[in-house]
């Protein structure tokens, strides 16, 4: 017998029917098959329980006749036994599975962003004007040497350097694959990575040959536990290499595109047959040590003869300074590190909810550990898993990082809404689905523009707080803490974070 | 200063250097690996084939990783015979030469190789064939743990390693395309050895002549008939095991080897780990 269903809507739908014409605009732009229309009545109605919140219909709805709010609170106000906790234990009743979820965190825990608060130049020392006065943004990331021995006569570094990437501002996309996300989707990040002059992250899913040529400068490729597409062209067709460890949003485990997701498309940039789970393995088979590790960063460094830095790519987690410092000494160029409120397009909500540390925590503490160890020179960090805004990037980069990784915030200057959906397929915005229907309503240069209009705007705010602070190039506050000032956090906390508190 | 060492990179000579350590006759390269590291070796072997080398032979191998990994040159196919024992990562990311070993290999034999083929005249390491996709490896003995493990096939390319012996534990676990031919030659009337053979394979076949129990199996994969098509598959195989070991084999006969059971091991399905979790049940 089938079950009747317990769960309630999550959406309620108001269609003000003095506006709606029945244009069936809503029935076209939902991919959940909320709204239908009821010929005998000739109107049309929408079925609330299958809403996920996405606002497609209601930003499409030429007679601003739609309104998608939260449902209220259904039952008895209890702190403890909340909502979501009686809605998950409904479902797993019905299905008897693990519950899938994307996106990041949405848990209730300490931000620190919010607690870490900037500083500003007055009367001691000047602040600058960003508009009159240049402000360097551009970043090196890779290892850099112990010393530089520079001929004075003919002013020449004689020491030889590691191979760096250059880009424009601190702020790289982080990895998504094709396949997780739409070729629109990702297309629309590679063209604004390379017009800004920043990079794009593969992610674990293979280049589309398509892309090889025009974006190979300002691509990362990524080599994970799955190799999928990865061969010695992927390789050399980069401007880096990353080895996917963790990732913040389910740290220690691996990663399944359903075999229904993997298209011809995807079948050929993966390299794998259409229609088989894509599974990643939870670790590298080849790595299950430092040394390890170390084996696969020389491996691609021999692959692609020594010409690209190497980057690995793991998730915040309690012992992350530690091992932080083994990727350095294993011979990682950069170290990525993936807080976890990071994105996914699917995983698992236990892991997304209780596994990781916040990033702000971990990128201190990394941070500090090199320090210490006499060995920060030898790696760039990356961090990223929840980069909100250019203020998450200032005191990112003032923690000590060398760059940011954004793609949460890359995809909702995409469409995305944040509906927490992208395991479905359905993305109604066009970015995590593979149905070709839905993928085209994302146009990769009207997305380009958009993410590039990003980075811009950040960029320009970066320079605005940089000027404040009296700095005129990003270099300057790399590491310096003494421009961040703790609020609401104890003492433990502010120790961590290497910072005073405010008034201090 | 703490001065960080660095095992692959510290001491590593100049080209001009250790160019002694290479001999040219005509398009074949010999080269000394006497006390070069990996990254000499393998700054010596691109040399070689960018000077139009066809021919590699590399004495006095002793450890050196990767060889072969640096040698992307598409459309070039160049053979290399290594005499001693390579390090861990032979041919890794290869892409159409052709290795053969006159000796023992360690670990990571063929990892995530693209094509090609590797010869072992010997015994092989753990994660032999790992993530391969394409390409051939023979190995004359016995392999380590975690063989074939997430080996994957895509159209054309659809890689075999064949192993003479037998295998340690998790014989093509996650093994998600091509074709295990685990043949048992050392294993002397005795079960195989190892466990959870194929465990969350999704793809490709494994071949195993000579003992092995149920419980050594994974739930993933199911023991299914060996076919005509099969039996000619396999047979190729084994006459290019025979020609390629035939100096150091002598007590097998193409007939003895093929007169002995043979099980095929498939997977039970293309997504074993699909339904194990809930999606928004409403759809």
């Amino acid at each position: 017998m089938a079950m009747k269903s317990h769960l309630l809507p999550e959406f309620i739908v108001e269609r003000d029917n003095e506006r709606c014409d029945s244009c069936k605009v809503c029935i076209k732009q939902c991919p959940f098959g909320v709204h239908y229309y009821d010929e005998e009545k000739d109107r049309v109605y929408s079925r609330e329980e299958l809403c996920v919140g996405c606002q497609r219909c209601v930003v499409y709805c030429p007679k601003n006749a739609l309104k998608v709010i939260p449902y209220p609170k259904h039952y008895r106000p209890n702190d403890y036994w909340n909502e979501s906790y009686i809605r998950d234990i409904k479902k797993q009743a019905e299905s008897g599975g693990i519950i899938l979820t994307s996106c990041g965190s949405a848990r209730r825990t300490k931000i620190y962003w919010d607690h870490i608060l900037l500083n500003a130049s007055q009367v001691t020392n000047p602040s600058i004007d960003p508009l009159r006065e240049p402000m360097e943004l551009r970043t090196f990331l890779g290892r850099k040497p112990d010393a530089l021995e520079i001929d004075l006569e003919n002013m020449e570094i004689k020491t030889e350097l590691h191979p760096n990437l250059m880009i424009e501002a601190p702020i790289l996309f982080a990895g998504m694959s094709y396949g997780a996300i739409s070729y629109n989707a990702f297309k629309s990040l590679a063209m604004a990575a390379k017009k800004f002059g920043t990079l794009f992250n593969t992610g674990e899913g293979g280049m589309p040959k398509d892309m090889r040529e025009e974006f190979k400068d300002c691509t990362i490729v990524q080599c994970a536990s799955g190799r999928f597409g990865v061969d010695p062209e992927y390789l050399n067709y980069s401007a880096a290499i990353e080895i996917k460890i963790g990732q913040g949003a389910k740290p220690g485990i691996g990663g399944h595109l359903p075999g229904e997701k993997v298209t011809a498309e995807i079948s050929s940039t993966r390299m794998i047959p259409e229609g088989t789970d894509a599974l990643s393995p939870a670790p590298h088979h080849d790595i299950y040590s430092i040394e390890d590790l170390s084996m696969l960063i020389y491996a691609l460094k021999e692959a692609t003869n020594y010409e690209k830095p190497v980057c690995v790519k793991i998730a915040a987690v309690h012992n992350v300074a530690a091992i932080a410092s083994g990727m350095v000494r294993a011979g990682a160029d950069i170290i990525a590190i993936d807080g976890f409120r990071g994105g996914t397009g699917a995983t698992p909500k236990i892991m997304r909810e209780h596994v990781g540390i916040p990033v702000e925590l971990a990128l201190a503490a990394v941070d500090q550990r090199l320090r210490e160890e006499g060995i920060r020179n030898k790696c760039s960090v990356i961090v990223g898993g929840g980069i909100r805004c250019a203020a998450d990037v200032v005191k990112a980069i003032a923690l000590g990082a060398d760059a940011v990784y954004i793609g949460t915030a890359a995809l909702i200057a995409l469409g995305c809404t944040m509906c927490q959906h992208c395991h479905t397929g359905k993305c109604a915005w066009g970015i995590c689905t593979q149905d070709p229907e839905l993928s085209k309503r994302l146009n990769p240069k009207v997305g380009a523009e958009r993410a590039y209009n990003l980075l811009r705007a950040w960029s320009l705010e970066i320079k605005d707080v940089l000027g404040g602070m009296g700095i005129n190039a990003i270099e300057s506050l790399r590491g310096n803490r003494d421009h961040l000032r703790g609020i609401g956090l104890e003492e433990w906390e502010l120790k961590v974070l290497g910072i005073k508190g405010a008034g201090e | 200063m703490v001065r960080l060492r660095d095992p692959f990179m510290d001491c590593v000579r100049r080209l001009d250097d250790i160019a002694s350590s290479v001999d040219f006759e005509g398009n074949t390269a010999k080269i000394d690996a006497t006390g070069l590291t990996h990254k000499e070796l393998n700054d010596l072997l691109r040399v070689c084939v960018e000077k139009g080398a066809e021919k590699i032979i590399i004495k006095n191998v002793c450890g050196q990783r990767y060889i072969g990994t640096r040698l992307h040159f598409p459309g070039k196919k160049v053979e290399i015979d290594v005499f001693g024992i390579p390090g861990n990562d032979l041919g890794m990311f290869m892409n159409g030469h052709r290795i053969v070993v006159h000796g023992n290999a360690q670990d990571g034999v063929g990892n995530t190789m693209n094509d090609g083929e590797i010869v072992v005249k010997g015994r092989a390491g753990d994660v032999v064939a790992m993530s391969m996709r394409g390409g051939r490896i023979f190995i004359r003995d016995d392999v380590g743990y975690r063989t074939a493990i997430h080996m994957k096939e895509y159209r054309e390319r659809v890689p075999v390693l064949v192993v003479g012996g037998s295998s340690q534990d998790f014989l093509g676990e996650y093994m998600a395309g091509g074709s295990v031919l685990l043949l048992g030659l050392t294993l002397k009337n005795q079960k195989h050895k190892a466990n959870y053979v194929g465990t969350g394979m999704h793809g490709g076949t494994i071949y195993i002549r000579g003992k092995i129990e149920q419980y050594q199996l994974g739930k993933e994969v199911g023991v299914v008939e060996m076919e005509e098509e099969d039996y000619r598959k396999v047979e190729s195989l084994v006459k290019d095991y025979l020609r390629y070991f035939k100096d150091s084999i002598k007590n097998f006969e193409l007939d003895e080897i093929m007169g002995e059971r043979f099980i095929k091991l498939v997977p039970v399905s293309k997504r074993p780990y699909g339904r194990i979790y809930t999606y928004y049940i409403r759809y």
